[in-house]
């Protein structure tokens, strides 16, 4: 079923849209981002997918019309990068906190200065805190299966948050793959239709939204609303993918997938497109018995599948594609806390490679997992930068491998 | 430290009603003086004010002192110039 089409993630993101029915879609543009935006467009104009579609002047106007738009009771999507990420970044919070399920795919590119318009995760770790869902995916197809399978999780009345698909910019979001399309007649029946369980602008019954409210009102039972809908939304993403994958026959794993890593030593960690090349690595490591496990899910994140399937590993090396300044790679920070505490934990070593684009290629992550083997286990913190030009000296690496 | 894992929404949604805020008027620097015999009733001060404060009496706004805010918006939109702002206790 479906039909096979040769697109890249992107226009495979417009077709989940398109799919989803969404209603709404207010659209700014931003490199790589703008062909979501552009090809949904083009849908609209030849009469394949009825939506309004709203040229607004800046991403801050996308999140405010996205957040009116779901408000009002219908499915929303909207799409934007980087820069445009971080002007959105106050609605964005504004989405979370109004528990709107706005779905957004983000097109990950690095942050300027300087420009760069090539991959990084830096823009959508920046919002890691929001409370938006956030899911990365290393193939077009995944990201079309996952635009659907998550505004059915993300609408579940329990957990009535905003989710973003992060897409590796170009790597992805430019690159052509066979994707399978789904039939709208089975998308529909997979995905009801939005009803906003609770409220809903309606000028019969006008609502205020985000009120002020003092210490003593319910600014923090708020907050723990959201946090416990974010557990929630754990529980049913694992669920939702594995009716998806009986449905279509495509199964991308849910908040965690794990490959070869069952009677592995060593587990590679990392999110999107790097886990497909380091999926291609492992078959080259002969130092060690290695796996991977791709994290999709990285709000709310999966620290339970975490400890249940890397406790028992001898070295846990994790990529990370964004630098928080002044400490390690975001990935790294939580795998190491999800397994603080565990009897004989896993030596944790990060990498942080591909910043602003730079190429990170399966060799380079056999070279990392033969040198993070060689790792003292009395060395604190391991953290290295891999792939830094020679002349900053750079590389300890160098020499190891 | 609660550690229940049960979900229970607290949305972020109030239902409007007059003075939910208290008694605003007392925020007030600047008060909103309508001159009536310069008042050429064309209600934009009425359709503008942020507080729906201005109501209408009879053929005539009027404003209601008691959450008026003082922000100025209807002087600002009062193409008769009919609106002075006064300061409060001057
Ligand atoms: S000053 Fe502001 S709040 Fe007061 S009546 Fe004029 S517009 Fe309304
Ligand atoms: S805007 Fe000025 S002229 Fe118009 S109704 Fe109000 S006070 Fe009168």
């Amino acid at each position: 079923m479906g039909e096979w089409k040769l697109i890249n993630a992107n226009q495979a993101a417009a077709h989940a849209a398109r799919l989803a029915r969404a209603a709404v879609i207010p659209a700014y543009p931003i490199t790589p981002q703008t062909t979501v935006v552009e090809t949904i467009e083009e849908f609209i104009h030849e009469g394949i997918m009825d939506a309004e579609y709203i040229r607004v002047e800046s991403e801050h106007s996308a999140m405010a019309a996205a957040i009116g738009a779901s408000a009002s009771g219908v499915r929303t999507f909207t799409a934007t990068s980087s820069q445009g990420l971080l002007y959105m970044g106050e609605v964005v919070f504004w989405a979370a906190g109004s528990r709107l399920p706005i779905g957004m795919v983000i097109v990950d590119r690095a942050v300027g200065p300087p420009w760069n318009i090539h991959t990084d995760h830096q823009d959508a770790m920046s919002q890691r805190d929001s409370g938006w869902i956030q899911m990365f995916v290393s193939s077009a197809q995944e990201a079309l299966d996952s635009v659907i399978t998550m505004y059915k999780v993300a609408e579940n009345p329990e957990v009535l948050l905003p989710f973003m698909v992060c897409i590796d910019a170009f790597i992805l979001s430019h690159t052509y793959m066979p994707v399978n399309v789904p039939d709208q007649a089975e998308v529909d029946s997979f995905l009801p239709t939005y009803r906003p369980p609770h409220w809903m602008l309606d000028p019969d019954l006008p609502v205020d939204m985000g009120n002020l409210v003092m210490p003593m009102e319910d600014y923090m039972e708020m907050r723990w609303s959201i946090h416990t809908s974010m557990e929630k939304a754990k529980e049913l993403l694992n669920q939702i993918s594995r009716e998806f994958a009986e449905r279509f026959g495509r199964d991308h794993g849910g908040l965690v997938k794990a490959v070869d890593l069952e009677d592995a030593d060593v587990a590679i960690v990392s999110l999107g497109t790097l886990s497909s090349e380091a999926e291609y690595a492992l078959k080259r490591i002969d130092t060690a018995k290695t796996g991977l496990l791709k994290v999709r899910m990285f709000r709310p994140f999966p620290r339970e599948e975490i400890i249940k399937l890397l406790k028992d590993k001898d070295v846990v090396v994790v990529l990370d594609r964004s630098i928080s300044f002044g400490h390690s790679g975001p990935l790294a920070m939580e795998v190491r806390s999800a397994l603080y505490g565990i009897d004989e934990a896993p030596k944790v070593v990060n990498f942080i490679v591909g910043l602003g684009g730079r190429d990170v290629t399966y060799k380079d992550i056999v070279s990392m997992v033969n040198f993070a083997i060689k790792v003292p286990e009395d060395e604190v913190f391991p953290c290295y930068w891999y792939g830094l030009k020679d002349r900053i000296r750079s590389l300890r690496l160098k020499g190891v491998i | 430290m609660s550690e229940s894992k049960e979900v229970e929404m607290v949305l972020p949604i109030s239902y409007p009603s007059p003075g939910a805020m208290g008694k605003t008027g007392i925020w007030r620097v600047f008060k909103p003086v309508i001159d009536l015999s310069k008042c050429i009733k064309c209600w934009q001060c009425w359709l503008y004010c942020p507080e729906d404060t201005v109501v209408m009496e009879g053929d005539h706004p009027k404003i209601d002192y008691e959450y008026c805010k003082g922000c100025g918006v209807c002087k600002e939109v009062c193409r008769a110039g009919a609106i002075s702002m006064i300061r409060e206790g001057g």
